[in-house]
Formats: C-alpha cells, structure tokens, sequence
C-alpha cells in the first residue's frame, strides 16, 4: 500500500470543521467515489472534525490518498491530544454523549466508512482513523 | 545462469527484417480462424516494435521480471487489451508471442551453429523468456476480459431495472432476478434520483420478479423505503410472495409500518387513491 | 456576523440554506428564526435543504430543534429538497429526525402547511419553483 498525496489540516475552532469538509469533498472527488460514498466520507469526516474541534481541544487531521493494488482510497486521521475517552465502548454506544446533543459523531462515522480505528487513552489524546474504498 | 551476455540482443538487430516477415507468415496463419479481426499493417507494427523493444531490454539480461523489461510488459498489455476487444481468444492472444519462437530459433541456430553448448544455452533462454512474457500477454488478456465483462455488467443492471413513471407522482421500480448488495444499493440510488427529479411523492417498489430475499436484501429495501420517507415520499412495497413474507419474519426483519402489496395492481390502486384520484368506469 | 436570509410570505417563513454552514451560524439561525415567528405571527416555516450536500448530527439536531422550537411558538415546519445523498447517508447514520415533517420541494411544502394549517392562503405567493 502506497500513500499517493498527503494533506494535512488545522482543526481549532468551526470555521476549519467547515474547511475540513470541503478538503474531504473534494479529496474524495478525486478518487472517483460516487456521490453517495463521497457524501458518507464528508459527513463521517464532519462528525470526526467536531469531536476533535470540542472534546479535543483542537487538533489536526492528516488526509492521505492512498493505494492498494488496483483499489484507490481516502484514509483521513484525526488526532488531538485532549482528555481521550475513557470508557471507550460506552463511547461507541449508539447515542451516548458528553456533552450537549445525540453524540453520534463515533458511532455515526463508522458506520459511514470501510475501515475504522480508534486509539486512545485518559490523558494522552484521541486519534480516529478512518477509511473508504472506491 | 547466464555466465556470458545472452547473444539474442545483437541477433535480434542483425536479422530484425527477416524476422519480422517470418513472424507475420506464423502470425497470419495463426490468427486467421476465429472471430478476431486485425489488420496487415496493425499487425506488421506491433511485430516491429515488440523486437525492438525486446532488443533494448535484452541487453539487461533475461529476467523480464525486472524494471528494464517494464516497457516490453506494458507494451504487452496494450497488445492484449486491444486482442480482447477486438473478440479474439486467449491462445490467438499468446500466440502474438509463441509464434516467434521459431523465427528466432532459427536465426540463432543460423548464429551458433559452430557453437552447440551456446546454442542450446540461448535456446533455453530465449524458450524461457518467451514463455514468461507470453504468460503475460495471457494474464493481461484475461484482466482486459474481466473488465468487458464487469462494464457488460453495469450496463445490464441499469437496463434491467429502470424506473418507470406509472402516473403523475407515481413511480415504480420492478426488479427483476437475484438482488446482490452493490446492485441493489445502485438501484435504490437512482430511484431515489428519480424521485426528486420527477418530484413522485409515492414509488411502488415491485419484488415480484426476485426469487429470494435474504437479510442484507431486507436490510437494503428497508433503508430504501426510510430514505424515500426521509425525503418527503412515500414507498408501497408490492409483489410480495407468501415465501418472501415467511423469509421476512423468520429474519426478524421489522418492516416499521411500511405498506405492502401482494401485486403492483393494488399498489398502483393504492397510490392513485393516495394521490387523490378516483378511477371511474364508463357505461358501456 | 452573517446571517442566514429569512424571506415572509404571507403566513410563511422561508429559509433556504445555501452555504456551508457552520455551528455559530446554525445557533444565530434558531436564534433569528424563534424571533421573526413571533414577530410575524407565521403559522409556518419552510426550512429549504436543497443547496446543502451534507447534513451531519449537528445540522440534524438543528433542524429538529427549530421544528421543536416553532412547534412551541404554534407554527408547524416542513423540510424540504433534502437531496438523495444525504437521505441515504442519514439513514446509515441512523439520524432519523423524529418529528420533522418532510416534502420533495417548496410547493409540496407549502400544500402541506396549509392543510396542516386546515387555512386556505389567500396571500400572494410569488412563484417559488
């Protein structure tokens, strides 16, 4: 597997979730996704940037084109080095939330996705990776 | 275990004319039956430019695995994809290759003859690198096949299950055969495009024509009819057979109040209803 | 500080949500839309999605906020125009806005205020479509 482009962008504060979504829309044009698949990796992508932008405390997400034999995809990480989760599967609950609002962002996006990975740890941060396959 | 530089590459430079012709003689008799189509002077090229190209990677040695062989394998490639178009079969297609085994035989017997430990040295390989590359040329034809038939696919899918306007505001979708996932997702997509573009605020989805229903199946058509309804229509599943139905129970499957037809008849019957038409009959 | 346009017509509110939006812009929406409901007396809002390409849990929760809201205020709201992608990507979500009463387009919408309404509109209506 090889990493075709890398683009990697600040997420402090809403205007750069809005930024962030556009990247996406247009990263995953590029790949050829299909309006629906594209719509999925921009709102999966969405969910994930406001998570980082408010239960992180702000952090970055690195986009990266990647390819796989003959399949290309999107591979998006978002990082930040916030509170991390502490109950992770309670966080993986359908409808489980911290703060104001149905909380759907994890749960919601991997639904949205082909691959999905989650690392973190009280204290040391949340990096979400996710992945869609054209 | 080449100790010495393979002899083939100046051969190849030396005797390219006379090669060329040969080879078309094999090719034009190989290629004649069958279905394929391929013109003089198409074929007369791509003879030309194989040995050339051949002739400049040989001088890297042997192993058309290698980075200096790449321009001779795509090279390859091309030549089997346009073989695979043009209707001819795999063996016509390696055949492109394997009938240049016996010019070049007989050029480097011509070569060598004074040497017969370098002749059966170069034979071996030269029979070894025609055969890789022509196990090439069959594996690239047969991707190339694929592809035809993957885009033969697609094209079928779409023709087989178009949307069909019924009355104003209502529109229908038969489906017809086996529903896998991907097709069934890419149906369900263009419905829902019609929809919005004919502005139909009822769409009678038919399962008549579908023999089984499993549960990724189920799963499909519900979020289907959730998505219609998300989007301010409503959707009438008809066509369902008492099978079917049992299948949906035992699956768990819960249907969350959509309506069901047992034929598109009474859907359509529905809908009309729905949309505030009455269907009168005129005295005879 | 930009706010999104919302246009009177007769008993109506329209809103038509053209640009991305972000959360401060959605929280001024609620903000702007509650206000002119009970300075209009309207009866009903037209939340117009067709522009939008994406809706995610916060849009969601938005538009069922200001369905809540306008409920309370005793105005009933329609979304219309929600595009096919988004549909289906809601539904994968498992976003289904409970409450929210939908229709394909504006002219649908409005037929279905006014029979929410059980009032017939007699206000000039400039053509929507």
């Amino acid at each position: 597997m090889s990493v075709v482009k890398t683009e990697t962008l600040e997420l402090r504060n809403e205007q750069d979730i809005v930024l962030a979504r556009q990247a996406v829309r247009r990263l995953s044009q590029a790949c050829g996704f299909s309006l629906v698949d594209q719509t999925k990796m921009v709102t999966a992508a969405s969910e994930l940037a406001r998570n980082t932008v408010t239960y992180g405390q702000g952090g970055t997400v690195v986009c990266e084109t990647i390819l796989d034999g003959a399949r290309t995809g999107l591979r998006l990480t978002f990082a930040d080095s916030g509170p991390g989760i502490a109950d992770v599967s309670l966080a993986m609950t359908d409808g489980w939330t911290s703060g104001n609002g149905l909380g759907m962002g994890l749960t919601g996006a991997k639904r949205l996705v082909n691959e999905f990975d989650l690392d973190t740890k009280p204290g040391s941060g949340t990096r979400v990776t996710i992945t869609r396959w054209k | 275990m080449a100790k010495t530089q393979s002899r083939t590459p100046g051969i190849l430079k030396k005797h390219e004319k006379d090669l060329v012709s040969e080879w078309l003689k094999e090719l034009k008799n190989a290629l004649s039956s069958g279905d394929g189509k391929i013109n003089d002077e198409e074929l007369a090229t791509q003879t030309r430019d194989f040995i050339s190209l051949l002739q400049q990677a040989s001088q890297h040695g042997t192993d058309p695995e290698r980075e200096e062989w790449a321009a001779v394998r795509e090279f390859l490639e091309g030549v089997s994809r346009s073989r695979a178009v043009q209707g001819f079969s795999a063996d016509q297609t390696a055949t492109f290759i394997l009938s240049f085994k016996k010019p070049l035989f007989s050029r480097l017997r011509s070569e060598l003859s004074s040497d017969p430990a370098a002749l059966l040295e170069e034979n071996w390989t030269v029979t070894e690198l025609l055969d890789k590359l022509g196990m090439h040329t069959i594996r690239a034809f047969q991707k190339s096949r694929e592809d035809v038939i993957r885009r033969q696919q697609e094209e079928l899918l779409e023709l087989s299950t178009p949307v069909v306007k019924l009355w104003d505001g209502v529109l229908a979708l038969p489906m017809i055969g086996t529903l896998d996932s991907a097709r069934t997702q890419m149906v369900m997509e263009s419905l829902l495009q019609r929809i919005v573009e004919t502005g139909s605020e009822i769409a009678i989805i038919d399962i008549t024509g579908v023999p089984t229903v499993d549960t990724l199946v189920a799963q499909h058509l519900l979020k289907t009819v959730t998505a219609i309804r998300l989007m301010g229509s409503d959707c009438i599943i008809s066509g369902v057979r008492p099978q079917i139905a049992q299948t949906i129970v035992h699956l768990g499957v819960d249907l969350q109040g959509v309506i069901t037809k047992a034929s598109l008849a009474d859907a359509l019957s529905l809908a009309l209803k729905r949309s505030g038409y009455t269907v009168t009959r005129n005295k005879a | 500080m930009e706010h999104i346009p919302i246009l009177q017509m007769g008993e109506f509110l329209l809103v038509t949500i053209q640009v991305d939006m972000h959360d401060q812009l959605a929280l001024q929406l609620q903000d702007d839309l509650t206000n002119k409901i009970q300075v209009t007396g309207a009866r009903g809002v037209l939340l117009d999605i067709s522009a939008l390409d994406m809706v995610d849990s916060f849009i969601g929760r938005m538009i069922a906020n200001i369905s809540g809201m306008s409920r309370i205020l005793d105005a009933h709201t329609v979304l219309v125009g929600m595009q096919p992608s988004v549909a289906i990507t809601l539904v994968e979500l498992g976003l289904t806005l409970p409450g929210v009463k939908t229709a394909l387009n504006v002219e649908r919408g409005m037929a279905m205020l006014r029979s929410a309404m059980g009032a017939a509109e007699k206000a000039d209506v400039s053509s929507q479509d």
